[in-house]
């Protein structure tokens, strides 16, 4: 589905704009980690979100601050649009005692309870359960919350996939599921690894809710998510989404990317979401040069003093490294 | 007084549990409607209903899973894993999530939960379900591992327990479910991590845990009628480890056997060995020596009594605590008796 198809009469002109914005700024950040890290600042793994900031802003916008998120370790887009400050988000980058977890999590292990952002995980469907649990305890407690879960297409491969949409159907939820289709798990093409490669044909036969949505059109994420959240909470039972998307760069650092075509990425690269939403808002007339150079900017200054703090901030002491494997005082 | 099994005592613990705190939650298969394949959780879903006490499907991560985010959500989650090796599909939840959640998020976050692993043989089950897999939560940053000997404690540790901050996987030798003494179950807030002296002595220190207790206790019965004195260290909490109540003992005996039912290599009685070592040495008279099952996957009931250490496994040992200064022929030969 396109845009233009699914594009209300009504949507506010700010409003797409910000979506550019957000998605803009999750691109700069990532493209200034990819720089950091070949400058040895950041260290460790690190895996990029280039090319997939539509599914990541698209389904954030359509949870509101008191639902639960749950990350995988591609989690840099998701930390932010989920408003973890940049400055956080960069310093944990660093492994600096500033960081959303403290330098202990790193790029994987992003993690900010207070807004409800439950990590950060670097084990594929690991998150799964978690959500699940949470939106459990929300039907408990008869509170009206959505539990929004991230994972990719190599999800699908594991046990607690089905574990957790089974359990989620049956008694009825409030989990919206968000695959991240971006058709390759690390190395291997989902149509090596999957005999139905319709991954929301796969979940609907869990008796869920589950459509398609482009991953490559902010609006159509959003406007999908905000069906699924407006269902899910109301008590309709879990959604699934299958946001078919791309990650335009290798799985990881390390990755040497053998097994995809050049043609295939360049493709891909012609659908890129930023400059899907920029070109239409200017054949609008909702946004000019001079408009988007402002968003560069703040972006750009915002993402320079995120660095600069995070350049300067402490370690965690050494006598903490010890610290926070058990409770230190009785509840 | 009456006699109360240790399957009683744990059910009591829960329900009690439950009746004190309505954010204690129990779960897992079979639990509800049936009371768990062992019964501990026997009449809980009748008495506080398919809210606090409920089944779910087979689906061991999920299950442990959904106890991390109802964690996460502020409940107290008590999930049941049915036998020792069924909890091998969670491990993966166990070991990457509900043990370094609060490392990860440095301490914002806890994951108050209890993992019942009814473990350990004696029962007839062959492979999967006569586990000793103890080690593997041992060696786990982030989890306490607890495991009682007897009725009266597997009450008191399954509601310190659940009351712990931290989570607790919580293995309940199954030969002793239905072993039975007469006492009063209490609950008086103690924190988990204290061992106990179950027979004092003055000649050697047993140390055993969980189903090896009443091995030991048998062996330190027999022995006395022998003129040998063994005290009895049961340590009911491996992690955290007693360090002190095992050092005060075995300073005092200067001799030690440690008694384990699981696999002996690398065993958790290795742990407890060296870390005797280190403190005793000048104490010891002799080298600690280990008890344990054979290194090979648990044999079939026919055989399991071969399998297990028993009484003349463990003064057997106890033999070779040099308490002669006669040359032990068994060392220089390296043949057992």
């Amino acid at each position: 589905m396109s845009s233009t198809e699914t594009q209300p009469e009504d949507t506010p002109i700010d409003h797409r704009t910000d979506l550019l914005r957000q998605m803009l700024r999750i691109r700069r950040f990532e493209e200034r980690c990819a720089e950091l890290y070949s400058a040895s600042k950041i260290r460790g793994f690190l895996h990029l979100y280039v090319g997939e900031e539509a599914v990541a802003v698209g389904v954030t916008h359509a949870l509101s601050e008191d639902d639960a998120l749950v990350s995988t370790y591609r989690d840099h887009g998701h930390a932010l649009a989920r408003g973890v400050p940049m400055d956080a988000v960069m310093a944990e980058m660093y492994g600096k005692a500033t960081g959303c977890s403290r330098g202990r999590g790193g790029s994987m292990h992003l993690f900010d309870v207070r807004r409800r952002f439950y990590g950060g995980n670097a084990i594929v469907a690991g998150g799964l359960p978690l959500s699940v649990g949470l939106a459990l305890g929300d039907v408990m407690s008869g509170r009206r919350r959505v539990s929004a879960c991230f994972f990719g297409d190599g999800a699908v491969a594991e046990g607690e996939f089905h574990e957790c949409l089974n359990l989620a159907a049956l008694w009825q939820l409030p989990v919206l599921f968000c695959c991240e289709n971006n058709l390759y798990a690390m190395g291997t093409a989902l149509n090596q690894a999957q005999a139905v490669t319709d991954l929301a044909l796969r979940a609907s036969s869990y008796g869920l809710t589950s459509w398609p949505v482009d991953g490559m059109d902010v609006i159509a994420v959003a406007e999908a998510a905000q069906r699924a959240v407006e269902g899910v909470r109301a008590g309709a039972g879990p959604c699934f989404l299958e946001l078919r998307t791309y990650r335009f760069r290798a799985h990881s650092m390390y990755d040497p990317d053998r097994y995809r075509d050049k043609e295939e990425i360049e493709r891909w690269k012609q659908r890129d979401p930023i400059d899907g939403l920029a070109a239409d808002l200017r054949a609008h007339g909702e946004l000019t040069d001079d408009e988007l150079s402002g968003i560069e900017e703040g972006i750009k200054k915002e993402l320079d003093q995120a660095v600069a703090m995070a350049e300067t901030a402490p370690v965690e002491p050494v006598e903490d490294l010890t610290r926070f494997v058990y409770a230190e005082r009785p509840r | 007084m009456a006699a109360t099994s240790m399957a009683q005592a744990l059910n009591a613990a829960l329900r009690d549990a439950l009746s004190e705190n309505e954010r204690v939650l129990v779960f897992g298969e079979d639990v509800g409607q049936l009371g768990g394949v062992f019964r501990i959780t026997d009449g809980l879903t009748a008495q506080f209903g398919e809210q606090r006490c409920f089944d779910t499907p087979l689906a061991e991560a999920g299950i442990v899973g959904y106890a991390v985010g109802l964690a996460m959500g502020g409940f107290l989650p008590v999930v049941e894993m049915q036998f020792d090796a069924f909890a091998y599909p969670a491990f993966e939840q166990i070991a990457s999530h509900v043990a370094k959640i609060r490392n990860r998020t440095r301490g914002a976050l806890s994951i108050p939960m209890v993992i019942r692993v009814p473990y350990a043989g004696g029962i007839g089950g062959v492979e999967h379900h006569c586990d000793s897999s103890e080690v593997y939560y041992v060696a786990t940053p982030g989890l306490k591992v607890v495991t009682p000997a007897t009725p009266a404690d597997a009450y008191t540790l399954l509601r310190a327990a659940i009351d712990d901050p931290d989570p607790v996987v919580f293995m309940e030798p199954k030969k002793l479910y239905w072993s039975k003494e007469d006492t009063e179950l209490r609950y008086d807030s103690e924190p988990l991590g204290r061992a106990a002296i179950r027979r004092s002595g003055k000649d050697a220190t047993l140390i055993a845990y969980g189903p090896s207790v009443p091995v030991a206790m048998q062996a330190a019965k027999v022995a006395a009628e022998d003129g040998l004195d063994l005290e009895v260290v049961d340590l009911r909490s491996l992690v955290p480890f007693d360090d002190e109540t095992v050092t005060a003992s075995v300073r005092r005996t200067g001799r030690c056997v440690v008694v384990q039912e699981a696999q002996g290599f690398a065993g958790f009685g290795a742990e407890v060995a060296a870390r005797v070592q280190e403190r005793c040495f000048h104490s010891l008279s002799a080298p600690v020596i280990r008890v344990g099952g054979f290194d090979i996957p648990y044999p079939p009931p026919m055989l399991e009594h071969s399998h297990l250490p028993g009484v003349d496994r463990v003064l057997d040992a106890v033999d070779r605590l040099q308490f002669s200064d006669e040359p032990d022929g068994r060392y220089l030969t390296g043949v057992r008796a």
